[in-house]
């Protein structure tokens, strides 16, 4: 049938009935808050530009570039743990993009005690969501801790440092190597660098791989969380996970599990999240963090297909036609699963399959 | 199974073709494309390959959107856009350096902004800010060499390959940027779905150019 729910729409009405399935609630957050937020964590922001307009009482404000965010300032730092669910639309620059765009998103994050199961049941719900979007996707992993526990024991400058990080997003092994060399990192730990920077795989064939690497102590911890977690993520059911430590992230906010979402089809991840307990003790609170965000956005291309047409059924009445024939002429197309348009005769001009009168009768 | 088609975007002019000489020498052959005609695409269906030419400035904005799942890109469009996607290899062609410019003994003494004129307006940005020096940029889209001889800048920041064009025109390379070579780049998502053919494919052009280097 013809103009039905838009699939963006279907697609985040099943992600909410996923996500409440497993106690998450519904959060609502307003269209705007206030700027200072954004201007302090700025770089959690995948784009730097805020649209922002003065309030009544002078304070400056900001159409939400991001939810999260939000949540975390929203909510009242207690013992309690709040497991919660949105779907909003967010204004910022995409990627590459050169001006503004309102973009919808879908997500959910769980801020207090997070522990290995809270880990696993976020990570089986970003499978299962992408799933909702397509049987031919990867849900990538990768731990923050692993790279950061390797770089703390080499004690390399800032600045390499952030160019070792740089290369291994890029799966630069090439340049990674000159960087080590600039920075006199020594050959073993070149090499045990290179070796993560390319390790990629199935996620539980990957992690295999990774224990057996010389790891020190925090990056091993690391990749024995990432070992459970994945060891997990098979009880929930079947999964199609792999694992990429070339994901990487701030390490100013994200500290442990990260992970992003691929669907065969669409060019960028449809999928982000990760454990971010530093940002929300940077924000002054306690506790733990997880979560994740689709973008809805980057689907609509690839869920909808242009309609070939823009009703089933084109009803051409005139002036002298009974109305009562034009209203059972529409209601029985209705009841045969087709969308109807009813329009006098030259009327506007739309692309029909089937044009008839309100006799039934087609017309040519 | 049938194996899905690679789409590969290389950017056009003496760099692409010895790009392509190098797919080819790896067995990604597409005789097609060396057909003198006015197609865009070229595909070669038994080596499930698929290639297009591209403004080299053009190839990484093809390969990050997706349209090309992998490509060939200098290093100094990467630097300058800064792309999201994995660089895997470097290939070694058509090396030369970014360098800053100007005329032969020139002294910045950091009395005044510096005036710097180029094309790469990020990477300038990004190799001062690092030195702390205050700059005026001055973005040209082309005979960046003019310049500093016309008072238009005191410096430049621009790709140095012999260096011919500064001596003839009294200018000399004063510092180094960075070096530059064309790089294999990939779409990340692309990667997910097509990454062993990627590797493959990586891997026997890494050998290619050993062997050549070895020579």
């Amino acid at each position: 049938m013809t103009g039905t729910i838009p699939p963006a729409e279907q697609l985040a009405a099943q992600l909410r009935a996923l996500y409440q399935r497993y106690g998450f609630k519904h959060y609502r957050v307003s269209k705007f808050e206030e700027y200072d937020l954004y201007a302090r964590n700025k770089r959690f922001l995948t784009s730097p530009h805020i649209l922002t307009f003065s309030d009544t009482n002078g304070r400056l404000m900001a159409l939400k570039p991001d939810i999260t965010l939000s949540i975390i300032n929203n909510t009242r730092d207690d013992d309690r743990t709040r497991k919660v669910w949105y779907t909003e639309n967010v204004y910022r620059v995409p990627r590459g993009g050169s001006g503004f765009q309102e973009i919808m998103q879908a997500g959910l994050e769980m801020l207090g005690a997070v522990d290995l199961y809270a880990m696993g049941e976020v990570l089986m719900l970003a499978a299962r969501s992408l799933e909702a979007v397509s049987p031919r996707y990867v849900l990538e992993l990768s731990h923050m801790g692993i790279l950061t526990g390797v770089l703390d024991t080499l004690a390399v400058p800032a600045g390499a440092a952030e160019a070792i990080l740089a290369a291994f997003e890029a799966k630069n092994a090439h340049g990674l190597a000159s960087v080590c060399a600039g920075a006199g990192v020594d050959a073993a730990d070149a090499a045990l660098l290179e070796r993560l920077c390319r390790l990629s795989g199935p996620a539980r064939s990957a992690v295999k791989k990774l224990l057996a690497l010389p790891l020190p102590p925090a990056a091993k911890q690391a990749a024995v969380e990432l070992d459970q977690l994945t060891g997990l993520l098979t009880l929930f059911g079947p999964y199609n996970a792999t694992v990429d430590l070339s994901l990487i992230n701030d390490t100013d906010y994200y500290n442990g599990l990260l992970f992003r979402g691929y669907v065969d089809g669409v060019a960028a991840p449809v999928l982000t999240g990760g454990r971010y307990d530093s940002l929300i003790h940077r924000m002054g609170k306690r506790g733990g963090a997880i979560g994740f965000a689709v973008y809805l956005n980057e689907l609509e291309r690839f869920l909808a297909q242009p309609a070939a047409q823009d009703v089933d059924t084109l009803l051409v009445y005139g002036p002298g036609d009974d109305p009562a024939a034009v209203i059972a002429a529409v209601q029985a197309e209705i009841a045969q699963g087709r969308t109807v348009r009813a329009q006098l005769a030259g009327g506007t001009a739309v692309t029909y399959g089937r044009c008839i009168r309100p006799d039934g009768k087609e017309m040519t | 199974m049938t194996m899905e088609t690679l789409n590969i975007a290389l950017p056009k002019g003496r760099l692409g073709e010895k790009v392509y000489e190098l797919f080819q020498a790896a067995g990604y052959d597409c005789p097609a494309l060396l057909e003198p005609n006015r197609k865009l695409i070229f595909e070669n269906e038994a080596a499930a390959v698929r290639y297009f030419w591209a403004k080299p400035s053009d190839v990484a904005i093809y390969v990050e959107r997706g349209a090309a799942d992998i490509g060939v890109a200098g290093k100094d469009i990467l630097m300058e856009y800064t792309p999201d996607v994995y660089e895997l290899l470097d290939l070694g062609l058509g090396r030369c350096r970014m360098c800053v410019a100007g005329f032969a003994g020139f002294r910045d003494d950091g009395a005044r902004t510096l005036r710097v004129a180029t094309k790469f307006p990020n990477i300038t940005r990004d190799y001062y800010a690092a030195q702390s020096r205050p700059i005026d940029i001055i973005h040209l889209n082309g005979s960046i060499e003019l310049a500093p001889i016309v008072g238009l800048s005191d410096v430049i920041v621009d790709i140095v390959e012999t260096g011919k064009t500064l001596l003839e025109n009294g200018l000399a390379p004063l510092a180094e940027v960075a070096p530059i070579s064309a790089r294999l780049i990939a779409n990340k998502a692309r990667f997910k779905f097509v990454g062993e053919r990627i590797d493959t494919l990586c891997r026997r052009i890494a050998a290619i150019r050993e062997q050549e280097c070895s020579k």
